[in-house]
């Protein structure tokens, strides 16, 4: 069953094509790495599946609901962390936000400043109430854009045992990164992204697993054959 | 549909508390207010009919240049962290605009109604023998402000000069209501208001608040 499709995705920018025509499938369940250098259009294709974008051309299918963890933390810097969680357990239709929030708040470990104000936060700590929003409401499907990116140990180590908990669940993935190695372990599926084009796609294999690099050497810019 | 509209209330109360602990545009509209209320006063010597004659003009148009202080940070509100971002993936368009609006008719509620007994002390006049239909008119006119204005700041969010673009479209379009409003405001304190003219200021929220439910999708998905 799928979770997530894109059917020959344009985005223009102007005169500038962000995305050519890319086209991929993942079921549910599944976990892609979206692989790509800077610039290749990971970002807008994302944000399309998001519905943050409309593409120019083309369409997306998404099956249930989202959690989106972006460039950006999300967060209001004038609420509490609980307040924040709330919120945001509000928007993702949860029975209870309270409980909710409480329960995240556990999970990574921000129960003792719960209610301090997301401001006075230190950086790896909102972070860590970043990943608990976009968990918050065990979305059907996850967005992730680069989420390793500039995070602190704790937040790493929480960021995958929720993703760990998320991929039990059944819930499908959909990350962009540029760390290889920690998205080819957590990988079922690989997308690879040349300037706007989804040059690769299938399952992850045993090569890519064991040589990072593997994947740009055979598919990627001035690949062979 | 309910899940929706019970989104667009908890950012109704998420606008109000962040205001609450900010007060960065209250202050701002509420001081703009009363100081262009207070300087009007003495900058003009008129005798009783000019100014009623003059009343109804004089609040709308402090109303309205106070509501732009107001709509100003509606949407500009959620650009820190991208927090817009992720409303737009939670929420639909309809009901987070619908949510700004609420928050924004309030706060400028709160500004009308702090600075209308100021507005009749420094000005002598009686209004509050007509005070039902005055908050009658003030709700429809303050809902159609706050709901253009409020569209428009999510077409103004991510401009680069937003707090001089969003006046410059807001002002032309809030005409109609504007001057409704003032004749309105302006006969009823006088006591010679046509009540009937309500239609106009009924007419312009109902259309403008349509259009704005229709069109907020386009303009924040792009």
């Amino acid at each position: 069953m799928r979770a997530v499709a894109a059917d020959r995705v344009w985005k223009y920018f102007g005169d500038f094509p962000a995305l050519r025509g890319a086209s991929f499938e993942v079921s549910k369940g599944a976990c892609l790495a979206l692989l790509g250098r800077n610039g290749a259009g990971k970002t807008t294709l994302l944000r399309i599946l998001a519905h943050l974008s409309k593409p120019t051309k083309g369409e997306v299918e998404i099956a249930g609901r989202i959690g989106y963890l972006g460039h950006g933390i999300g967060v209001y810097d004038d609420l509490s962390a609980f307040e924040n969680l709330v919120l945001f357990g509000q928007f993702g239709g949860v029975e209870n936000p309270r409980q909710a929030a409480t329960e995240a708040l556990e999970r990574v470990g921000l129960t003792r400043v719960k209610d301090g104000l997301a401001r006075e936060f230190s950086r790896g700590m909102r972070q860590r109430l970043a990943i608990a929003r976009a968990f918050l409401h065990d979305p059907d499907l996850l967005l992730l854009d680069e989420p390793f990116t500039s995070l602190d140990d704790r937040a790493v180590a929480v960021l995958q045992q929720l993703l760990g908990s998320a991929r039990a669940r059944g819930s499908t993935i959909v990350m962009s990164t540029h760390q290889i190695r920690e998205a080819m372990e957590l990988a079922t599926d690989v997308a690879l992204l040349e300037r706007g084009k989804i040059v690769f796609s299938g399952p992850r294999s045993s090569e890519m697993l064991l040589d990072p690099g593997w994947l740009y050497r055979n598919y990627g810019e001035g690949a062979q054959g | 549909m309910k899940k929706e509209l019970m989104a667009a209330l908890a950012i109704a109360r998420k606008d109000l508390r962040t205001e609450w602990r900010t007060r960065e545009s209250l202050n701002a509209s509420l001081s703009f207010a009363l100081v262009i209320l207070v300087l009007f006063s003495f900058a003009f010597d008129l005798d009783r009919d000019e100014r009623l004659a003059i009343s109804g003009g004089l609040l709308w148009l402090v109303y309205a240049f106070a509501g732009a202080l107001i709509v100003n940070r509606s949407f500009a509100r959620e650009l820190p962290n991208d927090c817009l971002e992720v409303l737009i993936a939670s929420v639909p368009g309809w009901a987070i605009f619908l949510g700004k609006s609420i928050a924004c008719f309030l706060l400028l509620l709160i500004v009308e109604i702090v600075s209308l007994p100021i507005f009749g002390l420094f000005y002598n006049i009686h209004w509050a023998a007509s005070i039902l239909p005055i908050i009658l008119v003030m709700a429809l006119s303050t809902w159609g402000i706050t709901v253009v204005g409020s569209a428009l700041s999510a077409v103004t969010v991510n401009v680069r000069l937003r707090e001089l673009m969003l006046p410059v479209l807001l002002y032309p379009l809030m005409i109609p209501l504007l001057i409704g409003a003032m004749e309105l405001t302006s006969g009823l304190l006088n006591g010679n208001a046509v009540l009937s003219d309500v239609r106009l200021l009924i007419v312009y929220d109902v259309m403008f608040t349509a259009l704005a439910l229709y069109l907020i999708e386009f303009i924040l998905v792009i």
